[in-house]
C-alpha cells in the first residue's frame, strides 16, 4: 500500500497535492483497494465550486457507490475526463493517471485541517483492525 | 462436492448458448395456414428493413432451450436463500389456491363496488390488521413495493407539515445503517438528506443525532431492527427527541419479521411505517415482483393517505379518497393478488403464530451466528435479531474477500447472502435465514461456510476462482460495468 509523502489526506480517503495555488485531488491507494474495481466516476464540471469536505461527486465500484468529498474549497480548473473511458486508472494509478480534479484553492489553510502521511497511515491501520 | 445431480455437459452448454447458436437456415417452428384474404401491396422496398435476422428453430428446439434455461433458476422453492435485508421465506402454497379462486382472479377493478364486496372486504380487513400489527390508526395498501411505500410515507409527512405551516423543514435524517432506499426516497421527495452515524454497538449515535437535529428537520427515517440486525435500544428516546423538536419519525418496516407480534411501531413512537408484504407476510418475490408496500400512519396523518382507501359503511364496503390525500400512486387498488396472499397468511397464523415467526426468525439468525463464530469475524458483540453480519475481513490475509466466499457458496449449492452491505461493515456478509428453515438446512449452510473458511486457509486459490460447478465460471463484473454490451449483434462470420 502506497502513502506518498507529498500529499495531505482526508479522513474520507481523498488526497490533495499542492501545485502553486492549485491542488490536484484523488483517492488513496487504501481507498481504491477497499472499493475494488472502479467502474464509474461522476465529477463536477470545470468552473463549478467545490467546498471543503462537502460532497463533490460519486465513485462507483463493483461493490458499492460512494460519495466523493472535496478535501479543499475552490473552483474546479480541470477534471480527469479520461476516467470516463478508463475508470480503472483509479485502481492502477490512484496517485498518478487516476487523479480526479484540479482545484484552485480559496483557502490554503484548509490543508492544515487534513491529515499528514503518518496520521493517515495510522487511520487506515486502525480501520484494518 | 455434491454435483453429480447436475448434468455438467448440459449445463455447460446451455449457460452460454443463445437461440441464434441453435439456428439452422429454413428451420421453422410453426406452419401458417393458406392465406384466405386478398393480398395487400407490400410497401416500397426503401421503406422496408433490409434484413431482420431471427433465429430459425423448430418448436422442440425452442421448448427444450427455454426449459433447460429455466432449470438453472435458483429460488426459495429449490434451496436455502439467506439474502440479508430481504426476507426470503417460504410462501405457503395454499395462498396460490386462494388467489386463483374465480371470485378473486376473474374480477376487474372497474366493476361496480357492489359486485366485488368480497375483494373489498379482504382489503378493508387487511388495512385494519396491518394497522393493528404496527400499532397505527390507518393504512393504505396502494404502494406497489417497499420503495414506493417509503415515498408515500415521506410525501404524506411533507403534505402534513406544509398544512401545519412547517414547509421550512427541509431535512430528513437517515442513519448510516439505513437501507439505501431511505436516502433515495428523501431526496426524491425533495428533502436534503443528513446522515447520522451509528455508534460502535450499532445503535444510533445519540450525540450525532443531537447535533443533526435542528428546527429544519422534517423527519428521521429509521429501520428497525436496522440493517445490522440490531434493535436500536434508544428508540424511545429518539422518538421523544424528534417529537420535542416538532419532527416526525418514519419507520422502515422491511425488517418487521424480527419483531412482528412483539413490538409495535406505533407504541415505540413512530408516526409512519411501511411494510413489505413480500417479506414479512410471505408473498412471492419472484422475478422482482410484484410486491406490496402498505403504509400505516397515526391518526393525524390519516387524511393524507393516497387514494383509494377502503371504508366500511352500513351498506357494505366502498373506496374512498381521503380529504387531504396525496393522490394516486398507481392504477386502481394496488397489487391485489399480493394483498390477498398476505391476508391469507395473516389469518392462518394469527397473533400467536406471528409471535412464533419472530421468535424462530431471531433464534435461527443467532444459531447461524454462533456456528460461524471463530471462522468468521462477527462485528458488533450483541445478539442479532433476524439477520446476522459476518465479515470476511479475517480471510483478507489470504487474499480472499467476501464475494469470493459468496461465489464459492454457489459451488456448495447455496444462494449467497448479501455481500458488501451494510456499507459500514468491511467485507460484510449479511445472512437472514428466516424462520422457515429447519435446523438441518441451517447446519448444511453453516457447514458449507465453515468448509470454505478451511479452504481459505489451505487452498485459497479454489475460493478466489470460484464458482467452478456453474454453467459459466466467474464473470468479469468490472468489464461488464465499465464497458457493457447492451445489445446482441450477430457475429460477422
Amino acid at each position: 500500500m502506497e502513502y506518498p509523502d507529498d500529499l495531505r489526506y482526508s479522513r474520507e480517503h481523498e488526497w490533495v497535492r499542492l501545485d502553486g495555488d492549485a491542488g490536484v485531488i484523488g483517492i488513496s491507494d487504501f481507498a481504491q483497494d477497499q472499493l475494488g474495481d472502479i467502474v464509474y466516476v461522476a465529477l463536477p464540471a470545470v468552473g463549478s465550486e467545490v467546498k471543503f469536505m462537502e460532497k463533490c461527486g460519486e465513485i462507483e465500484s463493483v461493490k458499492a457507490v460512494s460519495d466523493l468529498y472535496s478535501p479543499v474549497s475552490g473552483e474546479v480548473l480541470a477534471r480527469n475526463d479520461s476516467l470516463i473511458e478508463q475508470p480503472e486508472l483509479v485502481n492502477s494509478a490512484p496517485y498518478g493517471d487516476g487523479w480526479l480534479l484540479q482545484v484552485r484553492l480559496i483557502d490554503p489553510s484548509e490543508l492544515e485541517r487534513l491529515l499528514g502521511t503518518q496520521e493517515y497511515k495510522d487511520l487506515t491501520a486502525r480501520a484494518e483492525e | 462436492m455434491d454435483n453429480e445431480r447436475m448434468n455438467d455437459e448440459q449445463h455447460t452448454n446451455i449457460g452460454a448458448t443463445l437461440t441464434f447458436d441453435l439456428s439452422r437456415p429454413g428451420r421453422v417452428g410453426c406452419s401458417l395456414p393458406e392465406c384466405d384474404v386478398p393480398e395487400a401491396e407490400i410497401p416500397p422496398a426503401e421503406l422496408l428493413r433490409d434484413d431482420l435476422r431471427l433465429p430459425e428453430l423448430s418448436q422442440p428446439d425452442v421448448v427444450r432451450y427455454f426449459l433447460a434455461l429455466s432449470r438453472l433458476n435458483y429460488s426459495v422453492d429449490t434451496g436455502f436463500y439467506p439474502l440479508g435485508s430481504c426476507t426470503m421465506k417460504h410462501n405457503p402454497k395454499v395462498h396460490e389456491d386462494l388467489a386463483r379462486r374465480p371470485g378473486f382472479a376473474d374480477i376487474h377493478p372497474l366493476q361496480p363496488p357492489e359486485t366485488v364486496q368480497g375483494a373489498l372486504a379482504v382489503m378493508h380487513n387487511l388495512q385494519r390488521c396491518l394497522a393493528e400489527i404496527t400499532g397505527m390508526d390507518a393504512a393504505t395498501l396502494a404502494p406497489a413495493a417497499g420503495a414506493q411505500g417509503e415515498l408515500t410515507g415521506i410525501l404524506i409527512i411533507k403534505a402534513y407539515l406544509a398544512d401545519a405551516g412547517q414547509s421550512h423543514r427541509r431535512k430528513i435524517l437517515v442513519p448510516d445503517s439505513a437501507h439505501g432506499t431511505n436516502p433515495a426516497t428523501a431526496a426524491m421527495a425533495g428533502f436534503e438528506v443528513v446522515t447520522v452515524a451509528s455508534d460502535k454497538d450499532g445503535d444510533t449515535d445519540m450525540q450525532a443525532l443531537q447535533v443533526a437535529l435542528d428546527d429544519d428537520v422534517a423527519a428521521m427515517m429509521l429501520t428497525l431492527p436496522n440493517t445490522l440486525g440490531i434493535f436500536d435500544r434508544d428508540i424511545l428516546t429518539i422518538a421523544e427527541m424528534l417529537h420535542a423538536k416538532g419532527a416526525l419519525l418514519y419507520g422502515d418496516g422491511a425488517n418487521l419479521n424480527a419483531i412482528v407480534g412483539r413490538a409495535r411501531f406505533g407504541d415505540l413512537g413512530f408516526d409512519v411505517v411501511h411494510l413489505n408484504l413480500h417479506k414479512t407476510f410471505s408473498t412471492p418475490h419472484g422475478g422482482g415482483g410484484p410486491g406490496a408496500g402498505p403504509v400505516c400512519v397515526k391518526a393525524p396523518l390519516a387524511t393524507y393517505l393516497p387514494t383509494p382507501v377502503i371504508e366500511q359503511t352500513d351498506g357494505g364496503y366502498r373506496t374512498l379518497r381521503p380529504p387531504h390525500s396525496i393522490g394516486k400512486l398507481q392504477a386502481f387498488h394496488g397489487n391485489f393478488g399480493v394483498l390477498l396472499r398476505a391476508y391469507a397468511y395473516l389469518r392462518s397464523l394469527g397473533a400467536d403464530g406471528f409471535r412464533e415467526v419472530s421468535a424462530n426468525a431471531v433464534l435461527n439468525a443467532n444459531y447461524v451466528r454462533e456456528r460461524l463464530r471463530g471462522a468468521y469475524q462477527l462485528p458488533y458483540g450483541r445478539c442479532a435479531m433476524h439477520e446476522v453480519i459476518a465479515s470476511a475481513s479475517k480471510q483478507r490475509a489470504k487474499g480472499v474477500r467476501a464475494w469470493d466466499v459468496a461465489k464459492r457458496l454457489i459451488d456448495y449449492g447455496f444462494h449467497p447472502p448479501t455481500v458488501y452491505f451494510p456499507l459500514i461493515v468491511e467485507e460484510a456478509m449479511l445472512i437472514e435465514p428466516t424462520e422457515t428453515e429447519s435446523k438441518e438446512a441451517l447446519d448444511a449452510f453453516c457447514e458449507a461456510l465453515l468448509a470454505i473458511a478451511r479452504e481459505v486457509e489451505e487452498t485459497p486459490e479454489v475460493v478466489k476462482s470460484a464458482p467452478h460447478d456453474t454453467p459459466v465460471g466467474r464473470l468479469d463484473e468490472a468489464t461488464a460495468a465499465r464497458r457493457p454490451v447492451l445489445r446482441w449483434q450477430p457475429r460477422n462470420d
